[in-house]
């Protein structure tokens, strides 16, 4: 058996199905459509009732945090996830859902070590670099910006 | 004493015999078209335990108590177990035989393990080293996502090519040389093989070339062909890696596409259990040698069996370093016949 890793690179890529882009495709944007129309409808909601309007979206956000925090600690939310792909991944949907189902898992291995530890392994980079992106931005800002 | 044929291959020359077998799994196992021949099926994946780990654990447990009560031995009369699974530094197989009191050497060897420690017993039970020796492993769905890949509640989307890790544990007992099929008959060392592969989503194709390697070592250092076999049964390629793995042997000359099936597509329904390229893990192809293949080797329905489990090498901590995955294949010849082929 001689092959060279390029060869057997060819081969695999041959044999290995790539992903049903056009069956998974209307899931994400049926999935991920709906979560930013809930999202705007809460927006609008909150204004209606009367929240000011520059805290509507902050408060929309929120709730749908909670709401993929509870579908996650429901088990329903993975099961959404597995047809939606980055429908739900993308929106701040996924960010509750990388930061509640590590928390859930590592229970096992206490409140310590476990939850307080494992809770940021997904999305713990997203915060480092999202605030070090935004220090960098304050930065230039402070430095360039009127 | 054994005697070695080629480079790697070792032929025993009073062939153990197989004396029992025990296959547990968990629901989505019970579920798949071998479900009714496994001698447990537990359809709580906790196994009553508080953890996924006590669960593998427990699951190991009932695999080597199952396969104890078959001969009605206690464990005082095994001489030895090899055993081994997927977790760090195997607790699976550490606490699950914690309590049995055999003497115990832990291995290593991903989801070829139960080839390796077959392999192992039977050059001691054939040596005369030990009388009675077992092997046993194990995997679990729920310790492997938690340790190779995401939490089970993440909502990831599993590509094509990736495979399901089985919630399954197979034991077996070898006995020195009596007259009950099934018989090993030779077993053959597996070599690292790597041809750069690094999705671990695609670990068929990384474990292929180390089962090509391993088969066509086993027919040159034997002299024997592939329609010498029935069977040729792989550990967990799954869709992606058969298909290599006759792509590769048939660029050597070698056919064996007529007569080859994986364990990693007899244990689940592909079409409706949502597994993808089919199923993996040590638990995966030791519980399908416990299910179908032992009993079928046993009653005569497939008289010559090359068995390769195979093991995908890699770790999370290599993954992230970049590093490809390397893998490695080791074969188990079992026989309805005690003499024969060689």
């Amino acid at each position: 058996m001689r092959i060279s890793n390029q060869d057997y690179a060819q081969m695999v890529k041959k044999a290995s199905p790539p992903t049903r882009v056009a069956a998974t495709l209307p899931g994400a944007f049926g999935i991920g459509g709906t979560i930013c129309l809930l999202g705007q409808m809460l927006c609008d909601g909150y204004t209606a009732l009367g929240l000011a309007q520059r805290f509507c979206s902050t408060a929309a956000s929120c709730t749908l945090v909670a709401l993929a925090a509870a579908l996650t600690g429901l088990n329903v939310f993975d099961n959404i996830a597995k047809h939606a792909g980055a429908g739900t991944l993308v929106p701040i949907t996924g960010f509750a859902n990388a930061v509640t189902s590590p928390a859930l898992e590592f229970k096992t291995e206490g409140m310590v070590l476990g939850v307080g530890a494992k809770m940021f392994l997904i999305a713990g980079p997203v915060i480092v670099y999202g605030v070090a992106a935004g220090v960098l931005y304050g930065l230039l800002f402070w430095l360039f910006g009127t | 004493m054994t005697k070695k044929l080629g480079k790697q291959t070792y032929l025993m020359q009073r062939p153990p015999v197989v004396r029992a077998w025990a296959a547990v799994g968990g629901k989505k196992e019970g579920e798949g078209p071998l479900g009714a021949s496994f001698d447990l099926i537990e359809p709580d994946t906790t196994f009553g335990q508080d953890s996924w780990e006590k669960a593998e654990s427990r699951m190991v447990m009932q695999a080597v108590s199952r396969a104890l009560g078959k001969l009605s031995l206690s464990p005082e009369e095994i001489d030895c177990v090899f055993g081994g699974d997927l977790l760090n530094q195997c607790i699976s197989t550490t606490f699950g035989l914690r309590e049995t009191g055999i003497p115990l050497l832990g291995i290593y060897g991903a989801c070829s393990t139960i080839g390796e420690g077959m392999l192992l017993a039977s050059l001691l039970v054939d040596a005369g080293t030990v009388r009675r020796a077992m092997a046993v492993t194990s995997s679990h769905f729920c310790t492997a996502e938690r340790q190779y890949r995401f939490p089970l509640e993440y909502g990831s989307v599993r590509p094509p090519t990736a495979q399901w890790t089985a919630t399954a544990s197979g034991a077996v007992i070898l006995e020195e040389d009596g007259d009950q099929p099934p018989y090993l008959r030779a077993a053959t060392i597996g070599v690292i093989e790597d041809l750069g592969v690094t999705d671990q989503n695609n670990m068929g194709a990384a474990m292929a070339p180390a089962a090509a390697a391993t088969l066509s070592r086993f027919f040159r250092d034997t002299g024997s062909a592939p329609e010498q076999f029935d069977l040729i049964a792989t550990g967990d390629l799954g869709a992606v890696g058969s298909q290599l793995l006759v792509d590769l042997l048939r660029r050597d000359g070698l056919e064996i596409q007529s007569r080859h099936t994986d364990c990693g597509l007899l244990i689940y329904d592909r079409d409706h259990q949502d597994v993808h390229a089919g199923g993996s893990g040590c638990g995966c192809s030791a519980s399908v040698l416990g299910a179908y293949l032992l009993p079928a080797l046993r009653d005569g329905r497939i008289r010559n069996l090359l068995f390769l489990p195979t093991g995908a090498l890699l770790s999370p901590t290599s993954v992230q370093q970049k590093e490809s995955i390397p893998g490695i294949a080791h074969l188990i010849w079992l026989s309805h016949e005690k003499e024969g082929i060689i």
